[in-house]
């Protein structure tokens, strides 16, 4: 029989060794999914990846036109999609304190946020594709877009929350209108949380396929043209990996290796670009 | 009396304090309208296969383009089952790694690990999609399935929920993938939570000689447990809506089994696979319908959760 202070140091050492596992175990599939693709995405990225176009099965190419129709995509949306999010994230941290609708604002904002991105695509082709009867560029930036707003706004509120409010005072006694204060004080204080917002929208977007898919599709040519169906790298990746064709995976592969690597770096500098601000405050 | 320059000045200044917070507002206020426009837009959408199949969508197993017949609930069944998978091996492992990132890692490994397991959470959903389909579902279904069937698939009760063939794709794989993909958030969630019981509360426990996990049990999870079913919920709203991931390993079949092991078809997974092959008004219609459910589904999850998070927000700013 164990006594009863022994039987407590056993539960303890036990429920302490299953956390170390549970620790291992979340590393342990981090580990295996970017090495796989290392594996896979390295022999296949090669120069003809970055110059040459999509290939119909059985010929060599790349996937020049899905990359830079992500890179227009991606920009496009953040073009859109920021400038509403810190607007309304102004509004929620430095109007909002009276009144119905920032709380509600502040609501709906947060389960946007994690709403499934599918529906965003349905919900563009509902709104837009139908309208102008094709897929296009356009499409895919609108539902990228509207992804990159709610985490903006997210951060920019909570960024601005931030800010000492003696700052703003400090302005206002100078003899500051409140639209100097936010957009000269306020604002630039945060900028750097908030562009980590930012960063962390854009690395969120560049990897998303399901919105996508009923907007932008895809395309096998280079077409700079928004009007038209936009290669774009998760699409292509889709497309590529479900077929039966081994050079069609192995650029699958390339292309995956490439996007993970861009989401990684953005997660990584994002971070470090706040870690930054927060040691300069 | 004449206008000073400078009360002119004043004036415009004051013009322009108007208009920069209406401008804020209006973009406040395009977030209620998109979700009322999302909402609408699909409603519309679906008013089709609404009206031809009514209640009837939610509880028919039918999916048959050919006779334009249509029922919801395989891809509903599937998206609940495979949430349900991941939560139920998410839950314990998400808990554990908070307990680790919050009581036991050294301090100079909280900031690394802890950005480990959110670069989980960066990963694109296609790169679980494609690991999944080429590398884990085949290594599951020729050493994991086998198993799993030869040691649970006699047992009465949970016997047909295990047997068939090993094929590696199917609804089990598809859990467990989404359970790896929602690790991080729950993980995440719990670990934010877990950090904001008072040092006072956990430091009295320890002093009358509590071990850690007695702490942890006896004082951490009942003060944050609102917190923490929050962060769950958070996980599930994720898991009910993951796509791509799920369309590489379900197997798309709109076939109702018992077991775990066959193909089956969540609600994400059907649009990505047939929305733009979908031919026919009935059809589009019947796949938008699809989208309105989930979208509700998960509304109704990630509320939940956001009003719990928000509740145990509040009681910390009382207790300080």
């Amino acid at each position: 029989m164990l006594t009863l202070y022994a039987r407590r140091r056993l539960i303890n050492a036990a429920t302490l060794v299953i956390s170390v596992l549970a620790m291992l175990f979340g590393l342990f599939w981090l580990g295996w999914i970017l090495w796989t693709l290392l594996i896979n995405g390295l022999p296949g990225l090669s120069g003809a990846v970055f110059t040459q176009m999509t290939p119909p099965p059985g010929s060599g190419g790349g996937l020049l036109n899905a990359i830079a129709g992500s890179l227009i995509m991606t920009a496009v949306a953040t073009a859109i999609g920021t400038p509403v999010g810190i607007l309304a994230g102004t509004y929620l941290a430095e109007f909002g304190q009276r009144g119905w609708l920032a709380p509600a604002t502040r609501f709906i904002n947060d389960v946007l946020l994690s709403a499934p991105s599918i529906v965003i695509g349905l919900f563009i082709y509902e709104i837009y594709v139908i309208k102008v009867k094709h897929f296009s560029g356009w499409g895919g930036a609108l539902a990228l877009s509207i992804l990159v707003i709610p985490i903006v706004i997210r951060t920019t509120e909570n960024m601005l929350r931030l800010v000492p409010n003696t700052l703003r005072e400090a302005a206002a006694a100078l003899g500051a209108p409140q639209w100097k204060i936010i957009n000269f004080v306020t604002l630039r204080a945060a900028r750097a949380g908030i562009l980590t917002g930012v960063l962390l929208a854009v690395a969120r977007i560049s990897g998303e396929t399901a919105p996508l898919l009923f907007t932008a599709l895809n395309n096998q040519f280079w077409s700079s043209d928004m009007n038209q169906p936009m290669a774009n790298l998760p699409v292509v990746i889709f497309q590529f990996a479900m077929s039966p064709y081994a050079d069609w995976h192995s650029l699958a592969w390339a292309g995956a290796l490439l996007i993970t690597i861009g989401v990684l770096t953005l997660n990584v500098v994002a971070r470090v670009v706040f870690r930054q601000s927060a040691t300069a405050h | 009396m004449p206008t000073f320059l400078h009360e002119a000045r004043l004036k415009h200044q004051n013009w322009l304090d108007i208009l920069f917070r209406n401008v804020t507002r209006l973009s406040a206020f395009a977030v209620l309208a998109l979700l009322v426009a999302i909402i609408a837009s699909l409603l519309m959408g679906s008013l089709p296969a609404i009206k031809a199949f009514g209640s009837h969508f939610l509880v028919s197993a039918e999916w048959n383009p050919v006779s334009e017949q249509f029922g919801a609930l395989v891809p509903i069944i599937g998206t609940l089952v495979t949430s349900c998978i991941a939560l139920l091996i998410a839950i314990p492992v998400s808990f554990g790694i908070a307990l680790f990132l919050t009581e036991l890692s050294p301090r100079w490994l909280r900031r690394p690990l802890g950005i480990a397991i959110e670069l989980l959470a960066g990963i694109p959903s296609i790169i679980y999609g494609m690991w999944g389909l080429f590398v884990f579902a085949p290594l599951f279904g020729d050493h994991i399935e086998p198993w799993i069937t030869r040691l649970l698939g006699d047992q009465p009760l949970i016997g047909p929920l295990f047997s068939g063939p090993p094929m590696g794709i199917g609804v089990l794989t598809a859990g467990i993938i989404l359970a790896i993909m929602v690790i991080p958030f729950i993980a995440s969630v719990m670990r934010d939570v877990f950090e904001i019981v008072p040092t006072l509360l956990k430091e009295s426990a320890y002093g009358l000689g509590a071990t850690t996990w007695e702490v942890v049990w006896g004082v951490v999870v009942p003060y944050t447990r609102i917190g923490m079913v929050g962060g769950i919920m958070l996980g599930l709203g994720r898991a009910l809506g993951e796509t791509m991931a799920v369309t590489f390993v379900i197997g798309n079949a709109h076939e109702l089994s018992a077991s775990l092991l066959m193909p089956g078809n969540s609600i994400s997974s059907a649009l990505a696979n047939e929305f733009n092959e979908a031919v026919g008004e009935l059809y589009t219609s019947a796949l938008v319908e699809l989208g309105l459910i989930l979208f509700f589904i998960t509304f109704v999850v990630l509320s939940l959760a956001r009003l719990m998070l928000h509740r145990l927000g509040r009681r910390e700013g009382q207790a300080v």
